[in-house]
């Protein structure tokens, strides 16, 4: 094991950091079409602005952290059902 | 001209599999789905064969737009685990594989109850070797807790339609729906072949068996038990219970709570089982509103979510296969060493997701769209909100734990070439009916007048998706992810599978106590009995002296003496 490990995308923070750079302008792009797409609304909540986007990242945040308490009630060991 | 039944030509393929080996059987199998497909595309339109038995007509094949498109399905989906099992060296797997196919062919084209019955027990006991193929004793276990529950919903469908029979006089496989249960002996057996379909549609509590045992099956297995089994029974729900009320609620509790565990759940062939179930809520809530939109959106869904599905399970399954590990805990980084898996995998979860231009976009939108139509505004944002989870645990952890995240030091090969054929054909179906629906829509039970492409319906999913992605990144940021932990989760199982045999044990317990204490009071009065007749029966005892004969010829002198002087009185 003496040679040098090969370098890899994800290797580099600088890399990761560019990722995410990414996302955060997608988001922004995706919220700023709303000014230019004509919606028309099945409901009075999709009407909102940026419903979607809102909603999107509040229901992914309440489903880890609901999940999170869940799973101090619900985890067990792996060999639990072997008892 | 005769047609072949569609299952026909797979259960005499599984033979020839059986009595081959080496490439000659890889021919063999290869060649399966192809015939059939072909055989299916040259049947005629009105098709139909049927075969007396007893005083019934049994309908083997039952040509119509629903079935047809079921069965280009299976054999689709076959055809693709069918590749990606190429490697194995494994006759059980390849003949229970085959016949497996089969059997779900088999119940797709049955026009009745009978038939469908018999295939449907078929479907059990064909795929439950590719569960006990894994070989361990976790598996053998599994195995046999879905082999008990699998016949258990034949059962139940086989006295569905014996009472269906007894009340309308026809077998037929039509249209059921569900009626109240006071309404006599129809209202009985709607409820009772609802049931058995539930439970092969993994119903919120009897889901169970599924993410109990797909996890357990061997790599290659899982890919084909995800495909069939399921769909199946989605197919029965579609035909037999449309517009049924009922099913909306459970379809919108299928598509909600499995997604929270999936997000703690730590095998990922597990949270894709449960993704599984969450990705079926959808097609079940279609079909309960019923409407062309909504059948339509439920049975395109189970279009792709076969495929898409199965490149999920394919590229996992390579994982396992080359590390032997499936643990989110001990995975990572594997995008060094498996980057055409990562790619693959990275399609089936954008097309699970519902991006745009990936296959889930343009099928799973219509029953959302239906939803809202029909003034069933909170199941709207009920699958709003699972659409956001299925990214997040499907679309976002199934790759990241798996292929970067913290590098594990795992340095796999790249997935063996018929696995790595499977995936990029599956990833090429993702893609093709995403980009290009009108194939696949062609193909629906109702004419479609739907556009998924709107502008503002690509701008609202891309907004929902990023943003989900937004919160992931908050949430890992500020360490608030709950991170991958070894152990399980109980689930509706628990009943089952620790509270029932608890239950069992306290009723065996008090059995024994109660034994104890009849056996060890009747054997104390047997005792004292046996002891009392002793002492009067007893060699010692008063009945069993032995007395001279003289003291018999006395008495027998005094009784005629007494006799004499009486009679002189």
């Amino acid at each position: 094991m003496t040679e040098t490990p090969k370098r890899h995308l994800f290797d580099d923070p600088k890399n990761i950091r560019r990722v995410r750079q990414v996302l955060y302008t997608l988001c922004a792009l995706s919220l700023g079409a709303e000014l230019f797409v004509e919606r028309h609304a099945d409901h009075p909540w999709e009407a909102l602005p940026g419903f979607y986007s809102l909603y999107g990242f509040v229901a992914c945040v309440i489903l880890v952290l609901v999940a999170k308490e869940l799973r101090k009630v619900l985890r067990r060991g792996e060999d639990y059902y072997d008892g | 001209m005769g047609s072949v039944a569609p299952f026909l030509i797979f259960f005499v393929a599984a033979a020839i599999a059986g009595l081959t080996r080496g490439w000659l059987r890889s021919i063999v199998l290869l060649a399966t789905p192809i015939v059939g497909a072909a055989n299916l595309y040259l049947m005629a339109p009105d098709a139909s064969l049927q075969v007396p038995l007893l005083e019934f007509t049994l309908e083997l094949i039952r040509i119509d737009r629903l079935s047809l498109l079921f069965g280009y399905l299976f054999h689709l989906a076959a055809f693709l685990a069918i590749v990606y099992a190429l490697h194995l060296r494994d006759r059980t797997q390849h003949v229970a594989s085959t016949l497996y196919a089969g059997s779900a062919l088999g119940a797709v084209f049955a026009g009745d109850l009978i038939t469908l019955f018999v295939f449907w027990e078929l479907l059990a006991l064909t795929s439950v070797f590719l569960i006990l193929a894994r070989g361990t004793r976790r598996a053998y276990r599994a195995a046999m807790r879905y082999l008990v529950i699998q016949v258990l919903s034949g059962v139940i469908l086989l006295a569905g339609a014996v009472i269906h029979f007894r009340a309308t006089g026809s077998i037929a496989f039509e249209f059921i729906g569900l009626k109240p249960l006071g309404s006599g002996l129809e209202g009985v057996a709607s409820w009772l072949i609802l049931l058995a379909i539930g439970i092969k549609c993994a119903f919120p509590f009897l889901h169970n068996w599924l993410t109990d045992a797909y996890p357990e099956a061997t790599p290659t297995g899982t890919v084909f038990l995800s495909a069939f089994t399921t769909k199946v029974a989605v197919y029965a729900l579609a035909r037999a219970y449309p517009g049924t009320e009922l099913l909306i609620y459970a379809g919108a509790t299928m598509a909600m709570f499995p997604i929270f565990f999936a997000v703690i759940e730590n095998d990922l062939r597990r949270v894709l089982a449960y993704s599984l179930i969450n990705q079926v809520g959808f097609m079940v809530c279609g079909i309960g509103i019923g409407t062309a939109l909504a059948l339509n959106g439920a049975v395109s869904h189970a279009f792709n979510d076969v495929v898409f599905k199965g490149l999920l399970f394919m590229s996992m399954g390579a994982v396992l296969y080359r590390t032997g590990r499936i643990n989110g805990s001990e995975l990572g980084g594997l995008y060094k060493t498996m980057p055409v898996t990562t790619a693959l995998c990275l399609v089936g979860a954008a097309s699970i997701s519902a991006f745009p231009l990936f296959s889930g976009f343009v099928s799973k939108s219509m029953v959302m769209v239906a939803a809202l139509d029909e003034g069933y505004p909170v199941i709207w944002l009920a699958l709003l909100f699972a659409s956001a989870g299925v990214f997040h645990h499907a679309g976002i952890k199934i790759p990241y734990f798996t292929f970067f995240a913290h590098d594990s030091g795992l340095r796999p090969k790249e997935a063996p070439p018929n696995m790595l054929l499977a995936m990029g054909l599956g990833a090429a179906i993702c893609i093709f009916n995403g980009a290009y629906p009108w194939v696949l829509y062609s193909m629906l039970p109702f004419a479609v007048d739907y556009q998924p492409y709107t502008d503002a319906h690509v701008m609202t999913q891309v907004q929902l998706l990023f943003f989900s992605a937004l919160a992931f990144v908050w949430l890992q940021l500020t360490g608030l992810y709950p991170p991958e932990l070894r152990g399980l989760n109980i689930d509706a199982e628990w009943s089952y599978r620790k509270a029932l045999p608890a239950v069992a044990r306290r009723i065996t317990a008090l059995a024994a106590g109660v034994r104890d204490v009849v056996l060890g009071r009747g054997y104390t009065a047997a005792r004292r009995l046996i002891a009392g007749l002793y002492r009067t029966h007893g060699p010692e005892g008063a009945m069993a002296r032995t007395r001279p004969s003289g003291y018999m010829a006395m008495w027998m002198t005094v009784l005629l003496s007494a006799f004499l002087l009486l009679s002189f009185i």
